[in-house]
């Protein structure tokens, strides 16, 4: 790979070029909505993304996160809204006079045009002088790792292939911006993990501004800075991985990003910076009140798997005591080892159901637990987190 | 291969079925067009001779073969008659697909982009005229194009002509005919092509920079060259042996192959000759033929 490789004209635009220090986004989206017939894709979405950010819009099929990129892209007009690129209003100008480029799904790669006409075609486009183009291609070649491939056809190519290619293609004008709509769901899970590591050192290296739609979850949290939840046209939160994951906002968002144990609370009572909560699957829980109070709403006690402890006597705790830990007691119902992981499903004595995620830290098996063995599940009250229902 | 064998590899069988037909109904039958070619013109039944009598024995076989001759084809080469007729079809074939697909692409590439309920609704529409007999159909455009006919009244009703224009028995009311009776079998295979053409191509050449009028000629009409190769052979290929619709239409000065092909047979009774000029049209319309699958067989090399 080259190395001196020439910075873009994106990453100008992110030292500052266009922006002096005002710290003010590349990309404003306003209240922006879009209706296909009475179906709301997308409702009222405002975000902003600052240059050089690798962003993710997640979210299950149909919640509108497509339809968000298309219409950056310029496919699809908003019905309300602005899209503000560096300050100016592009909502409504045509994809070709944006400088935005998109890689698309299943790579839309022209069938008639060798790897190095595909990759050039939006140089030409741009008028660039030809000697220019050569360069950029071979350039981008390079970068992709393509070379020696430049005179195939499309369909001379693997998947993998065909997926650098589209890459090359949409990087090859060095766009403000580049819309990733999901480029890695057409490869296998090795390759795709290989693709994901290359996708983010490329971006940083080259300082563009990506945006990647997305409905696995993993491959969200592994690459972008920050993930935007998408839910039926909405966006449900905002945030990095780490936030997303262990301070979802809603119940919703808890659910759909990872697994997660679910109690619904039926009494609550305030202890110093605790809530004592009654609920009907697994006792009385202790919790770290949350950050924002719940007030008189229903809510939920949410527990990740894998903050789960299992042992065959549980330590010893006082309810009152400040280091109170939560204890219930079960046996195993299923056991689901995963190489990395076992996953146990303990069914407590008091009713409720829970999922555990034990780390195999041991090659042999002294610590794993059989089918209907009695055990107790312990967490602390910092791992859990109150959910509004 | 017993029938057994045959039918328990119905998969051989098919792929034999189409080999058979063209011997059947096309190998054997172009054999008697052939050998009639290549015989004399006879006031007797059937109007030619040599006649092959196989009962007649070997020698008389033998002597009819020795009769047969190339005059037809030096006749049809020397006469100015055929070769203007040749060359008129030719032109006319040439405009009218032309027309056709300047006609029928727009109309096919709007087919392609409607909702996908309406383009079951519009495929109807361009197969419903099939409904109808083609030559009733060619005669209904006599009565629109008469003196008084429906297009007249309209042209003088709007006061765009002061009187009547001549239309019928004219090239223009031919070339409509033409037009109007081939256009579904230029638009069927454009569809085809374009229906199944991804849209995200379209898309992508966008994004990348080219305005409509590029998306169009550098990725759309392209791609959609192989609709275009076999709309256009489907329509021109027929087109030059038209008989039909010159015949009601077009004025009787200058004649297309087709129709001097009819007069040679019906009305001079001269079957060799006949036989001899729809041979020629036939070689004529193969090479139109071999060059478009030399074309594929490059594409397809270059894959």
């Amino acid at each position: 790979m080259t190395d001196e490789l020439p910075r873009t004209d994106a990453a100008a635009h992110a030292a500052g070029d266009a922006h002096p220090a005002t710290g003010e986004p590349l990309l404003r989206i306003e209240g922006v909505a879009k209706t296909f017939g009475t179906f709301r894709a997308v409702d009222g979405v405002s975000l902003d993304i600052k240059a050089g950010e690798f962003f993710a819009l997640l979210g299950p099929s149909g919640c509108g996160k497509t339809t968000l990129l298309r219409m950056l892209a310029g496919f699809e007009a908003p019905d309300e809204g602005r899209i503000l690129l560096g300050g100016k209003d592009i909502a409504q100008a045509l994809p070709h006079e944006r400088p935005i480029n998109m890689m698309f799904q299943n790579y839309a790669l022209f069938p008639h045009l060798s790897v190095r006409d595909n990759i050039a075609f939006g140089l030409k486009r741009a008028g660039m002088a030809r000697a220019d183009i050569a360069t950029r291609v071979a350039e981008m070649v390079a970068l992709v790792k393509l070379d020696g491939l430049e005179k195939r056809k499309p369909d001379q190519l693997s998947g993998g292939q065909r997926q650098r290619v589209a890459l090359a293609r949409a990087l090859a004008r060095r766009p403000q911006l580049l819309l990733l709509d999901e480029p890695l769901a057409a490869l296998d899970k090795k390759l795709r993990e290989n693709t994901q590591g290359e996708l983010m050192e490329l971006q940083r290296r080259l300082g563009m501004t990506f945006i990647i739609v997305t409905h696995d979850q993993e491959e969200a949290m592994t690459m972008a800075d920050r993930i935007g939840v998408m839910n039926a046209g909405k966006l449900a939160q905002v945030a990095g991985p780490r936030e997303l994951y262990e301070a979802p906002r809603s119940r919703w968002i808890a659910e759909f990003v990872g697994d997660i144990n679910l109690f619904d609370a039926e009494s609550k009572l305030r202890d110093g910076h605790r809530l004592v909560v009654g609920t009907r699957d697994a006792g009385t829980l202790v919790v770290a009140e949350p950050r924002q109070p719940v007030g008189e709403s229903r809510f939920a006690v949410a527990i990740r798997p894998e903050k789960i402890k299992l042992s065959r006597r549980g330590p010893v705790s006082e309810a009152g005591h400040e280091n109170a830990i939560n204890r219930l007691d079960g046996v195993i119902a299923d056991v689901c080892y995963l190489g990395g992981t076992t996953t146990y499903k303990v069914k407590l004595d008091t009713g409720g159901l829970v999922q555990a995620s034990v780390a195999n830290s041991a090659r042999l098996d002294v610590d794993a637990y059989s089918l209907n063995q009695q055990i107790v599940a312990w967490f602390s009250p910092d791992d859990c987190v109150v959910l509004p229902s | 291969m017993s029938a057994r064998r045959i039918f328990a590899r119905p998969a051989r069988f098919a792929a034999i079925a189409p080999y058979v037909w063209m011997v059947l109904f096309f190998l054997v039958p172009f054999g008697f067009v052939l050998k009639i070619s290549l015989s004399q013109t006879a006031i007797a039944q059937p109007p030619y001779e040599p006649v092959f009598d196989l009962t007649a024995g070997w020698t008389a076989i033998r002597a009819a073969f020795a009769a047969l001759g190339i005059d037809n084809f030096k006749l049809i080469a020397s006469d100015d008659l055929y070769v203007f007729a040749y060359l008129r079809s030719l032109t006319v074939a040439v405009t009218a697909t032309a027309l056709l697909l300047l006609i029928g692409y727009p109309i096919a590439y709007g087919m392609a982009r409607l909702p996908k309920r309406w383009q079951a609704v519009a495929m109807v529409l361009v197969i419903v005229p099939f409904w109808t007999s083609f030559l009733i159909r060619i005669y209904a455009w006599i009565n629109i194009l008469q003196h008084d006919g429906l297009l007249n009244q309209i042209l003088l009703a709007l006061h765009l002509v002061r009187e009547p224009v001549v239309w019928l028995s004219t090239d223009t009311a031919m070339y409509i005919g033409i037009v109007y009776s081939y256009l579904p079998f230029m638009i069927l295979p454009l569809y085809a092509t374009l229906a199944k053409m991804e849209p995200a191509l379209e898309e992508a050449a966008g994004d990348l920079g080219a305005p409509p009028w590029q998306v169009f000629w550098l990725v759309t009409f392209p791609l959609s060259l192989p609709g275009v190769g076999a709309g256009v052979l489907l329509c021109f290929i027929p087109i030059v042996g038209e008989f039909v619709i010159p015949d009601l239409l077009a004025g009787s000065n200058s004649l297309m192959i087709g129709q001097t092909l009819w007069l040679e047979f019906f009305t001079n009774k001269d079957w060799p000759v006949a036989s001899s000029a729809a041979i020629v049209l036939l070689v004529v319309l193969l090479l139109p033929l071999l060059l478009y699958e030399r074309l594929q067989r490059r594409q397809l090399e270059q894959r």
